[in-house]
Parts: C-alpha cells; structure tokens; sequence
C-alpha cells in the first residue's frame, strides 16, 4: 500500500510518495501540507504580505524579522560563503530566500512524516527531490525531450536537486570553444550523505550560475555532492563529476 | 591519446555505455577517451506509452524484484547481491592514463538494469584540472519512465502549470487512481 499525494503550493506542485502509510503517518502528511501552506504565507517573494515582501519593499525592517527567517537567512549566508556568493539571497538585489526555502521545506515535510514514524517516503517540491529509506530511483528529466528522463539515479536516502532554464533557447556559441558562454541547459546535483534538501538546491543553483565548467570544477571539490550536467546542444555529451556515476542506473 | 575498450560477456551487444574521462576545459570529448563500451540485449520490454508515465512507472514499487537495479549501493565499490534473477558481468580495468576505471554491469531480462564503477581513478576528485567525466551515451532503452520504475522526477523547477504537463505529474496520476 502507497500514498501519494499532490499539492499545489509555493507556485509549484509538492508530490508525496509514502511506501509505509499508517494513521499516524496520514495524519503527519495532513500537518506537512499545512506546514507548506505557512511557509509560504511568510516567505513568497509573490504574496505582497509575506514577511519577505514586507521586508524586500521597505516595509519592514530585516532587524525585526521573526527567529524563522532570521535563521533561514543565517542559513543562506553559510552557502554564500561556501560558493564564494554564487549563491545569495539577493539575487536580484532584493530579499528572495526561496532558493534556500523550497528544499527547506521539503526537509520540514520529512521530518514530520519520519516523527509520525514513517521510514519509507519521497517527497518533490517542483523537480526538488528528498528521499527517506529506499531504494528509491530518481529520474532526471531531458530539457531536450519533455516527458523522457536524461538519467536515472538509484539509492537509499538520496536528494537530488536540479537548476536549469529550459526555456532559454538558442544560445549563443563561444567560437573559440563552440559551447555556449554558460555552457548548461541543467545542473542536477545528487546526494546520499549528510547533505539535506535546502544546502543541495542552493548549491544546484549556485552551481548553475557559475557555468559548465566551474560549476563542475567547484562541485567535485564537494565531498558529499556530485553533478550531472546537460550541455544546451543535444549533439554534445551530458557531463558529470567522478563519483556521479556511483548513482547512475 | 590512449583509448581501450573492454566488452563484457554479455549477450547480444546492443546499448553502448561509453564512459570517456575529459580534462578541465579540453576540447571534444573523444580526444583523450577511454571508452568502456558494455553490451547487452536491448530488447525493449516497456508497454504503451502515451502519456508517459502509466503503466508500470507508477506503481511506485521500485523495491520489488522487479527492479534489482535498485539495490543499495551508494559506494562505488560496495559489492552489491543481485538477485537471482539478474546477472552481474564485471569489465577488465582499463587503465587509462588518470588511472584505472573499472565498471560492472548487471543484466536483468536481457537490459542493463545497474551499471556500478568499481575503480575510478582516486586523484580525480583533487585533481581540479581531471574533474568530470563526458557522458556521451547513456543507456536510453533504460531512460523511458516506463521501464525506469521511477519514484519521482527531478527537473528545473516547474510552475503548477508546467506541472500538469510534466513527467512528475503523470506519475502522480497513475498513483492516485
């Protein structure tokens, strides 16, 4: 007996899969949907009575933010200075602490199922995946070909977290190189260690930002994260760091 | 340029794995490639798929025999039992010239259902200008939701929207009927 579950929230789809359903469980997956709900209400950069947006257009002072996303914040600057800022909660030079919050609150659904006493669940937040006891097989999606997967990644207690846009386009090919200045069209960073949800998409994002290369180069100094790469021509081959294919299918 | 090829014992060779180790920045990913190449029947087994994900993908029950590929193994060289069902076939090491790679494959119903890296070179990881691999060829017959047996879809973040069209969604669907 599965549950699976699917909700609407945080301008994306959290998905639920639960291999050891229990009333306690149920009940603990009932707590977590509301729990999304409210972290929502508090951190959307879109709902302009977030405590986020108050903050971002001036409303309200970041000294007076509530313990929650001060440490949310306190978070986010531990991975600013891991990725030497490639990862910031200003992206756009207003506060935006989503690319810490998402994976943040699929570790929050997590806990409450495994405190419920569920050993066996994987829970999405919108292409951001933690997974609990397993063997669980995690597909990466093709940017190039919607609906077929790029890999598959296989494991107990994997996360898997991807950064990509899809919806770029053409781009515009270094002559020198005949990659693309950024060179990604995705960036999947996959883990089985200590490494949570919220530090492995904030470092995908990161990651991503700093292109192909580097991306990569910075990823595999990382001893608990490996990466897959989708370069934004078909006809070039996907990458990844050395251990990346220890998950592989 | 050095270049090896290792085939294994499988059966008939059809899916190509083709592991090539490329330097930071080089250029194509052939140059300096080792290349592992794995045969392996690849007749197709996967049922109907229209909206890419019913069917076998989503009965979520990836644990069972169904899917020996599965199997615990977060270690490159944490031997892994497979099940009676499925056959393991293990490559020469190849050395190559960042050090000695060395893969294992397990056949399940005439696919490739695990590829494991036993050896890899131990520098590459501190080596920054050594520090991924090209995936030229992954195993595509193994990459349709279908006959993936997946739990959940990992992908750049999609709008609800987008959701509704996405991979992740069919699974749900199949799931929640």
């Amino acid at each position: 007996m599965i549950t699976r579950h699917a909700e609407q929230v945080m301008g994306t789809v959290f998905s639920f899969v639960v291999r050891d359903p229990s009333p306690a469980v149920d009940e603990a997956l009932h707590a977590a949907v509301a729990r999304l709900h409210a972290i929502d209400a508090r951190f959307s950069p879109y709902r302009a009575d977030s405590e986020v947006s108050r903050i971002a257009h001036g409303e309200s002072e970041l000294a007076d933010a509530s313990p929650e996303l001060a440490e949310v914040l306190e978070r986010c600057a531990e991975i600013e200075a891991l990725t030497d800022g490639w990862f910031s909660p200003y992206p756009e030079g207003r506060l935006d602490p989503s690319g810490w919050v998402k994976g943040w609150a699929v570790e929050q659904v997590c806990a409450l199922l495994c405190e419920a006493g569920s050993t066996e669940h994987c829970v999405n937040g919108g292409g951001d995946v933690q997974s609990v006891g397993g063997p669980w097989r995690i597909g990466v999606a093709d940017p190039f070909r919607p609906g077929a997967l790029a890999a598959v990644l296989a494991g107990r207690d994997l996360v898997v977290a991807t950064s990509g846009t899809a919806e770029r386009g053409a781009h515009i090919l270094d002559p020198r190189t005949g990659e693309a200045p950024t060179g990604l069209l995705s960036l999947t960073l996959v883990s089985s260690g200590p490494a949570r949800l919220a530090r492995t998409d904030a470092c995908a994002t990161a990651a991503f930002a700093m292109g192909a290369e580097q991306g990569l180069a910075w990823t595999g100094r990382q001893p608990d994260l490996e990466a897959l790469a989708i370069l934004p021509d078909p006809a070039l081959p996907k990458r990844a760091t050395s251990g990346f294919l220890r998950y592989a299918v | 340029m050095r270049r090896a090829i290792v085939t294994t014992t499988a059966t008939a060779a059809g899916v190509v794995l083709l592991l090539s180790l490329k330097p930071h920045g080089g250029q194509s990913a052939s140059a300096q490639a080792p290349v592992i190449s794995s045969g392996s029947d690849t007749s197709s087994t996967s049922g109907t798929s229209d909206t890419g994900g019913t069917g076998s993908a989503g009965n979520g029950d990836a644990s069972s025999t169904t899917a020996p590929s599965a199997a615990p193994s977060g270690k490159a060289g944490g031997s892994s039992s497979s099940t009676s069902k499925s056959s393991s076939y293990t490559g020469q090491a190849v050395d190559t010239r960042y050090g000695p790679v060395q893969v294992r494959i397990d056949v399940s119903g005439g696919k490739i259902s695990k590829i494991d890296v036993l050896q890899y070179p131990d520098g590459m990881q501190r080596d920054q200008d050594i520090n991924s691999y090209a995936l030229p060829v992954l195993n595509q017959e193994a990459l349709s939701a279908q006959s993936a047996q997946i739990d959940a879809v990992s992908g750049a973040t999609y709008t609800s929207d987008g959701y509704t069209q996405s991979l992740q969604s069919a699974l749900d669907q199949a799931g929640l009927k």
